[in-house]
């Protein structure tokens, strides 16, 4: 298994955010954590990379303990990650920003006479074709449209060789088309490298069509876990999404 | 013993009141408009002159002195207004610092305009009628003004507590301060709110300055130094927060008055260590609240581009001149030249933090300073010669960045930038203060170049090769892949993290970095001038070199380098040709801020039709 989380809790003042969560990853796999809003899925996944110190359970990437490591040990270890409103630095062009990403990887954050555009730059520009991104390598991106900075999002989550992406709804704010190939995307890259995926998403037509297995989360509870077909046919699932169940007669 | 105490507790008390009514006005005003009023210090001092006027012009007696204090407060009330309304109103969506530039011309104008109309002497007020003698408080005898003083203060924040919590508009401040954004959303006129809040502010700081005329004399110093206080007292007490400002008004006050008496070798430094201490353990000052709503994203900063190839041209021409030319000058041009060189190092230095790193640093003199007394102390107690004094500058600088960073880069945005200045203060008032090391207000006189460079012209080439040299190497690390992690961290903090940086370890070597490079211009300049003053860390001088990269626009690469050249030669010309030199310094300022808000650089690069 990539990642292992085993029994992952979480309080805020009397709220259990998280209670008792488990799940894992293997390599190649593409796991989608869904729920209604407020059923601890951005509590979740932000423990699991490090933004937030769980008050149980243990997160396990490869068999090694990462629980409550500052998320860029976290990145150190292998782990990528793209954020639900991109983070990208605006006042880089594209090129740069995965460049940064590298030098940080080869650990030459601190070197302060040399130029960075001799540092690592082919390399940026093979993880940018990766992504569709190398024709807008020299634009800043400060300017960019939101589904290219998705794109220049996960050339930066892949300058690490990672072992495991972490990707916070990674189609918000995209046209469905866009959608679409992105999820393609990061489907095709994480079963050529092996690398194991977990994904939060809104968008249910993303989730069934791409997602190997789907845990579906409500009310700080896992409360289903299989294939996408099994998922879909699981009453209480459906109660959940459908809100017919008479357990939710406050709206989350 | 028993009775020393008390006068001097007392004593605290009142001057707590006064440093009340100003910080009250300077966090009110900060808490509604966000703005940090650099000219509050001189809205207080234009109170104690107006009142000075009104006072002795007046009839004697009660009427004439209590209506002239209250007449001279309401005076600065209205001073306050025309400041909003013909010069902050057109900047609010400027960039914080620029807000800040604009009342630094202001306090440049106002300290003419009071030299002007009352002249440099020292001026005495009357006493207070009816408060004259004293009174003996458990058989101490107290000044009874003092006494009138301290109950001040308690009442003038009951006064506006009632203001805030009793009334519509106290409450829509009070809205305002908690959320900006959300007041502005609900349809209030916020023109109308900033207007009046700075009246307010302007009166209370006037009534302060008005109130000090039976204490103290009225004279040109009182704005710098009431508003370096006044900071301190807001930043302690959460900015924004009229309680926090009360108790750290307190606090201050009594920490002065026993200081005196336990440490009196360290008076000055102790506010600014207290201040540094609070903000290390609350980050927000005693009473303070982060501020929980940031709704809008900051400015998305341009792309930062190597400057284009005219420009690099152009720089290595005017550096081709610099070589080639002043074999043919006198004296007097050498010196400005070398100056120059130095002040471009200086805003250079400044710039790195500021513009990459995204740090404001109000106290950035502090390293140009130590980098003088670095050279300065070497020679004065052991003779050293000029070529170790000048490695010793960016020693010692640097060693202040490595410990006075560690701090600073904790903070962010203006707590980070007073922690700076608590820390510039602290060392100016160390070298103030201890006169056995430092020589005190006299400085340290002979600091004069080796043999082989004393003649000013090769003084001048040495200071022109250093300086040029580290500005080169500083643009360099602008675009090393430090400089690019140091932007990192400024763009996108949760990015930076990550992608596996340090923001805190990078932001610190950067603030090291900079202190160096100030440290190298502070050392030359020291034997430039051939002596070294605390005057060299004081306010005035970390505003020049904000004054500079302002000037030349934070966010481009030859901004400092424009900014150094024109500030320098524009102020050197100033004071030679005019009595009045602030006065126009100041209006150049505002109209600078006001036409240019990026920066002459900024703005020349617009011209040429770039981004």
């Amino acid at each position: 298994m990539t990642l292992a989380v085993e029994g992952l809790r979480k309080a805020f003042g009397g709220v259990k955010a998280v209670d008792g969560v488990s799940l894992s990853v293997a390599a190649g796999e593409l796991l989608a954590l869904i729920g209604p809003n407020g059923a601890g899925k951005s509590t979740c996944f932000n423990m699991l990379n490090g933004q937030l110190r769980p008050d149980g359970g243990r997160v396990l990437l490869e068999g090694r303990d990462i629980t409550g490591m500052a998320p860029r040990k976290v990145w150190r270890l292998g782990v990528g990650r793209t954020f639900q409103i991109t983070a990208t630095f605006a006042s880089m062009t594209v090129r740069e920003n995965v460049q940064m990403a590298l030098v940080s990887h080869a650990r030459g954050t601190f070197d302060f006479l040399g130029a960075l555009a001799d540092r690592h730059a082919p390399r940026a520009m093979e993880l940018l074709a990766r992504v569709g991104m190398d024709a807008q390598a020299d634009r800043a991106c400060g300017v960019l449209a939101y589904g290219d900075l998705k794109r220049v999002e996960l050339a930066i989550a892949l300058a690490n060789d990672p072992r495991l992406l972490l990707m916070d709804e990674p189609t918000a704010g995209m046209a469905p088309a866009e959608r679409v190939a992105l999820m393609e995307l990061t489907a095709r890259i994480a079963r050529e490298g092996r690398i194991a995926v977990l994904f939060t998403e809104h968008d249910m037509d993303v989730v069934f069509a791409h997602a190997d297995r789907i845990v579906v989360l409500d009310r700080g509870k896992l409360i289903a876990e299989g294939a996408p077909a099994d998922v879909r046919a699981d009453p209480q699932v459906r109660a959940v999404y459908l809100g017919t169940g008479h357990t939710h007669g406050v709206g989350a | 013993m028993l009775e020393n105490l008390l006068v001097q507790g007392l004593s605290g008390l009142a001057s707590a009141s006064s440093l009340f009514l100003v910080a009250s006005g300077l966090t009110v005003i900060f808490g509604v408009t966000r703005i940090v009023n650099f000219a509050h210090g001189s809205l207080y001092m234009l109170g104690a002159y107006l009142a000075w006027t009104l006072v002795t012009g007046l009839p004697r007696g009660h009427l004439g002195f209590w209506g002239g204090v209250l007449g001279a407060a309401l005076i600065v009330g209205v001073v306050g207004v025309l400041i909003e309304v013909l010069l902050l109103r057109r900047i609010y969506k400027a960039p914080e610092l620029f807000q800040l530039l604009a009342t630094f011309g202001v306090v440049l104008i106002v300290q003419d305009v009071a030299l002007l109309v009352w002249g440099p002497q020292d001026l005495l007020g009357p006493r207070a009628p009816g408060l004259r003698g004293a009174t003996e408080v458990f058989s101490v005898r107290f000044p009874l003004y003092e006494l009138f003083l301290i109950s001040v203060g308690p009442v003038v924040l009951v006064l506006l507590w009632l203001l805030f919590h009793r009334t519509r508009w106290g409450t829509l401040v009070r809205a305002a301060t908690a959320d900006r954004e959300m007041v502005g959303a609900l349809g209030v006129n916020q023109r109308m709110l900033f207007t009046t809040v700075f009246f307010l502010g302007a009166f209370l700081a006037g009534l302060g300055g008005a109130l000090q005329l039976p204490r103290e004399s009225v004279n040109l110093q009182m704005d710098l130094a009431v508003i370096a206080e006044a900071f301190v007292v807001v930043v302690i007490g959460g900015l924004g927060s009229l309680p926090g400002a009360f108790l750290a008004a307190l606090l201050l006050g009594q920490m002065q008055a026993f200081g005196i008496l336990i440490f009196p070798k360290i008076t000055l430094v102790l506010a600014f260590l207290v201040m540094a201490v609070v903000l290390v353990v609350r980050p927000h000052g005693l009473l303070g609240k982060a501020p929980s709503t940031q709704h809008a994203a900051g400015p998305v900063e341009p792309l930062l581009r190597p400057s284009p190839r005219e420009v690099r041209l152009l720089g290595w021409g005017l550096l081709a001149l610099a070589v080639a030319v002043p074999p043919f000058l006198g004296d007097y041009a050498l010196i400005v030249l070398t100056e120059i060189a130095v002040m471009m190092l200086f805003a250079a230095s400044l710039h790195f933090i500021m513009g990459p790193g995204g740090m404001a640093s109000f106290g950035h003199a502090a390293y140009f300073g130590l980098g003088a007394y670095g050279a300065a102390l070497l020679v004065k107690h052991f003779a050293a010669p000029m070529e170790l004094g000048l490695l010793a500058a960016p020693f010692a600088a640097g060693l202040a960045g490595v410990v006075f960073g560690w701090f600073c880069v904790r903070l962010s945005g203006v707590y980070a930038a007073m922690l700076t200045l608590a820390f510039a203060q602290i060392a100016w008032s160390a070298a103030f203060q201890w006169t056995e090391l430092t020589g005190g207000d006299n400085g340290v006189l002979g600091v004069w170049p080796s043999g082989w460079a004393s003649d000013k012209l090769t003084f001048y080439y040495l200071a022109l090769a250093l300086c040029t040299g580290a500005t080169l190497l500083l643009r360099r690390a602008i675009f090393s892949p430090f400089g690019y992690a140091l932007r990192a961290g400024r763009d996108s903090p949760l990015r930076a993290e990550a992608i596996g940086m340090d923001g805190f370890r990078i932001r610190w070597f950067a603030f090291v970095l900079a202190a160096v490079a100030a440290g190298i211009a502070g050392g030359v300049f020291a034997y430039a001038k051939g002596s070294v003053f605390p005057t060299y860390m004081a306010i005035p001088r970390s505003v020049d070199a904000l004054l500079m990269v302002l000037l030349g626009g934070v966010q481009t690469v030859s901004g400092p380098i424009v900014g150094a050249l024109a500030y320098t030669w524009l102020h050197e010309q100033l004071m030679r040709l005019f009595e009045l030199w602030r006065l126009f310094l100041g209006g150049v300022i505002l109209a600078l801020v006001l036409f240019f808000p990026q920066g002459l650089a900024g703005a020349i690069g617009r011209r040429g039709g770039r981004e």
